[in-house]
């Protein structure tokens, strides 16, 4: 807990990173800016786990484990979508999410 | 001391996550996106949650912002800028985003959080995270652990699959 600071400071700095990812996932245009701001959603989520279970729940660690699995699950989440990336980029030499019609074979 | 030094992380997070929406070359981007997550560790050092840091510099600032880096080398043009977006689009995302944002402040503002004050408190310290990790007992995680090393195992099989240049 930091002293002088209160709970609601700190939701409000996760909410608003939360919101731009979101914004930045919406106008973006690139598979990999995409991801980018995936992993920034992912992170603010993680912080808000901290957050709660550090100041509302300090007897138990459930927060702080949710989000070290929030983070395992960003690395696997990364490498597969990294992979699929280079894999459309070598077929159309491009990862411009408009001009990536059809993602079957 | 304390205070001071959550605002800067605050205000380091949010002027580098806006930057890294809106930078329009693709590397600075991936540069602020490592100065977000750096942030990120810091600001767990300051609630005091040392493993939760320290993973998080190590997967995240090592493993994925190296990873994203990587493969923007591999697949774009370091010196090319995105054109402009549209403004309606722009305009439209952003209202989205803000509005979205107002209404979760608001709510927050609103909510009473009150802490559960209990006698013991588990100090969040490597021992307990292993303990924790590694118990079946009540409060143990040792099922998520063992499906997330699986999970790991899987993901990396795959990619190396989806990735490797089929023969032909």
């Amino acid at each position: 807990m930091i002293e002088g600071i209160d709970i609601t400071h700190i939701l409000i700095v996760s909410t608003c990173m939360f919101f731009i990812g979101v914004y930045g996932f919406l106008v973006r245009r690139n598979l990999i800016t995409i991801l980018m701001a995936t992993e920034l959603i992912l992170n603010a989520v993680s912080i808000n786990f901290v957050v709660l279970n550090k100041f509302l729940y300090p007897n138990v660690l459930q927060g702080y484990m949710f989000s070290v699995f929030i983070i395992a699950i960003a690395a696997a989440e990364a490498a597969v979508a990294i992979a699929i990336i280079i894999n459309v980029y070598r077929r159309y030499r491009t990862i411009n999410v408009e001009n990536v019609h059809e993602m079957k074979y | 001391m304390n205070v001071i030094f959550f605002y800067i992380i605050a205000a380091a997070i949010l002027g580098f996550s806006i930057l890294s929406v809106t930078s329009r070359k693709i590397l600075r981007a991936a540069t602020f996106l490592l100065f977000v997550l750096i942030s990120t560790a810091a600001l767990y050092f300051l609630l005091q949650v040392h493993f939760l840091a320290a993973v998080q510099l190590m997967v995240y600032a090592g493993g994925i912002a190296v990873l994203i880096i990587f493969s923007i080398l591999l697949t774009s043009n370091v010196d090319f800028t995105f054109e402009k977006i549209d403004w309606k689009k722009q305009l439209f995302s952003g209202l989205l985003a803000l509005g979205g944002a107002a209404i979760t402040i608001l709510t927050l503002l609103q909510f009473n959080f009150k802490a559960l004050i209990q006698p013991q408190t588990v100090t969040p310290d490597i021992r307990s995270f292993g303990r924790a990790f590694l118990s079946y007992g009540d409060g143990g995680f040792v099922l998520p652990f063992e499906v997330i090393t699986v999970l790991l195992l899987a993901a990396m099989v795959a990619a190396i699959m989806v990735a490797k240049k089929s023969k032909q």
